[in-house]
């Protein structure tokens, strides 16, 4: 399961939308290397006919009313954090 | 060194009952408290580089007004005037909160933790913003972006983390109480290496609307206190439902210890924390304090739960992977750190995260998206899940024997600045001793435990979900063998 390669290091990157210097991937293929190594130890043990638990409440479907409620995040609170605002709006760069 | 520390006993602050009381007759004033804490960060935060902000202008005006209610003849809540310092990944309404990285520096909270609400609720007043490893990602705060903190006891030791800031606070005695967060360990380990009480709750209890998330499934709140008492009555005033957050079960009536005999209580000792990784040392306290209780009427047995040495695998893929999840909202469009010089929107994207998380926060960002990557998903996340079945059914067993299990809180005692920066899997096994009780959802709290070459040690109680009073009143029995 392990042996990354400095290829998938720079894969899962790009899909956590993180871009390495050169360093940070050799450091990265090494680290995440040995980290992996290490959690690969829970393939040997034997979970034949236990659940997976996602969760330690047991709820599910938790509901409340569907009502309007005051809140303290204000509109304007909210926008005053924009790094880029034009108006009302957040703006963003081109797409493409 | 030490001689900060030895002025702990001096008992700077009165139990915090015993404030809210005085504050309320009049005997003192929540200004007065206000100060009073102000003065003892503004003095040895210098030294200990303990908070990365202090709310000034915000605690001093809440004490006016509450100093205010009192003087109209009405009640300010049963935290009157109590000043508190809170980890930086709360938010506090008006003040920065930045969970300890450059991607949130500067960031203005626009609303409130509902924890910190109900606290405010009842008269406590927030004073100082504690460091943290960034995103709470660690156990020494050397992971956070701005600076480390420094162990109370030795100043060229960590002072544990992820919360050890608000450890850190609390030995230093710069305030009566202080928030952390705990989702492997995070509040015990710090507790443990400083030498104060930590209590991590039951899964549930406390909201956690308002704190910068790390991995749900794990996360709690809890106090940091110099007593158990202290904690409790904290742990009081924030537990309870909270319709912001809808991941919570029913609070127990009261939080409040009440006085309980030790004698006939069965406590296992879980053998797998006492492997050949213990300090020696640390082992002759926690088998010294082991051996009050007994004296004390404890039935004590020892207990394995064998897979415990699996935990903390389980743990670092259950965790990457959900902070993985949780980090993706910082993308630099809607608050925090953005680069202006970005051509495009995906190179927004990627600019703003790139330099905007640590080492740290990048590392478990990309453990986290390979376990669930397609492909590696069954043979990571969903084996570290269903590991985690077998984990939690062997406490489930063990608390049909037992009302409460023990063991050390960490390993060792804190360790030196540096010393574990460059190997992030070293770093990671400090909390071997705690991650499995986050996985179970059960509650555990680490107390001092005597020193070991001058540094504290912490023993470590858990109790069944939802026993967090009897676990408190367990705590407070055994506070009243070793002093």
């Amino acid at each position: 399961m392990s042996h990354l390669t400095k290829e998938e290091v720079l894969k899962l990157a790009r899909l956590a939308r993180l871009r390495l210097s050169n360093d940070e991937v050799a450091q990265y293929t090494l680290e995440l290397e040995e980290i992996l190594g290490y959690v690969e130890q829970l393939s040997k043990v034997d979970t034949g006919g236990l659940t997976p638990t996602n969760q330690v409440t047991g709820l599910h479907n938790v509901f409340r009313p569907d009502v309007v409620v005051e809140y303290q995040a204000k509109p304007d609170k909210l926008l005053a954090l924009l790094p880029n605002r034009k108006d009302d709006y957040i703006q963003v760069k081109r797409m493409i | 060194m030490g001689s900060t520390v030895k002025s702990q006993k001096s008992n700077i602050w009165a139990p915090i009952s015993d404030i809210a009381n005085m504050v309320e007759t009049g005997t003192e004033t929540a200004l007065s408290q206000v100060n009073k804490a102000l003065e003892r960060i503004e003095a040895l935060d210098p030294e200990y580089r303990v908070v990365i902000s202090i709310c000034r202008d915000r605690a001093i005006e809440r004490a006016k007004t509450i100093d205010a209610i009192i003087k109209n003849g009405k009640s300010a809540g049963r935290l009157a005037g109590v000043p508190f310092i809170a980890k930086d990944n709360f938010l506090v309404f008006g003040a920065e909160t930045t969970a300890g990285s450059n991607i949130l520096k500067g960031f203005t909270a626009p609303y409130q933790s509902s924890a910190i609400e109900k606290l405010e609720s009842e008269g406590a007043i927030c004073v100082a913003k504690a460091n943290l490893d960034a995103f709470a990602h660690g156990s020494s705060t050397e992971n956070s972006d701005f600076f480390t903190t420094k162990n109370p006891y030795d100043k060229t030791r960590v002072p544990g983390g992820s919360s050890g800031g608000s450890a850190a606070s609390i030995a230093l005695e710069m305030v009566p109480f202080a928030l952390g967060t705990d989702t492997g360990g995070s509040i015990r380990l710090p507790a443990s290496y400083c030498g104060v009480v930590g209590y991590k709750p039951t899964y549930g209890i406390v909201s956690r609307s308002g704190v910068v998330a790390m991995a749900s499934s794990t996360d709690v709140i809890g106090p940091f206190a110099r007593n158990v008492d202290d904690a409790s009555i904290v742990l009081d005033v924030m537990a309870g439902k909270d319709n912001l957050d809808s991941t919570m079960i029913d609070r127990e009536i009261s939080y409040l210890p009440s006085l309980d005999s030790i004698k006939g209580k069965k406590i296992g000792i879980i053998s797998e924390y006492f492997d050949e990784g213990l300090d020696s040392k640390v082992k002759v306290n926690i088998i010294d304090a082991i051996e009050k209780l007994k004296k004390a009427g404890a039935i004590i047995e020892e207990v394995s739960l064998p897979s415990l040495p699996l935990a903390l695998a389980v743990y670092y893929v259950i965790v990457p992977a959900e902070v993985s999840s949780n980090l993706s909202r910082y993308d630099g469009q809607r608050y925090g750190f953005s680069d202006k010089t970005a051509k495009n929107l995906d190179e927004s994207y990627e600019l703003a995260r790139s330099k905007g998380f640590g080492a740290e926060a990048k590392r478990r960002i990309m453990i986290g998206t390979h376990v669930l990557s397609s492909g590696y998903y069954d043979a990571y996340y969903k084996k570290a899940q269903t590991v985690r079945t077998k984990i939690v059914q062997e406490f489930a067993g063990a608390f049909k024997k037992y009302d409460f299990l023990v063991g050390p809180t960490a390993p060792n005692i804190a360790f030196k600045i540096g010393e574990n920066i460059s190997d992030p899997l070293a770093m990671y096994l400090t909390d071997i001793m705690t991650v499995a009780v986050n996985l179970a959802g059960i509650p555990a709290i680490s107390l001092p435990c005597g020193t070991v070459d001058n540094m504290p040690v912490g023993i470590q109680f858990m109790a069944n979900q939802k026993n967090d009073q009897a676990l408190l009143g367990l705590a407070k029995a055994f506070e009243g063998l070793s002093s």
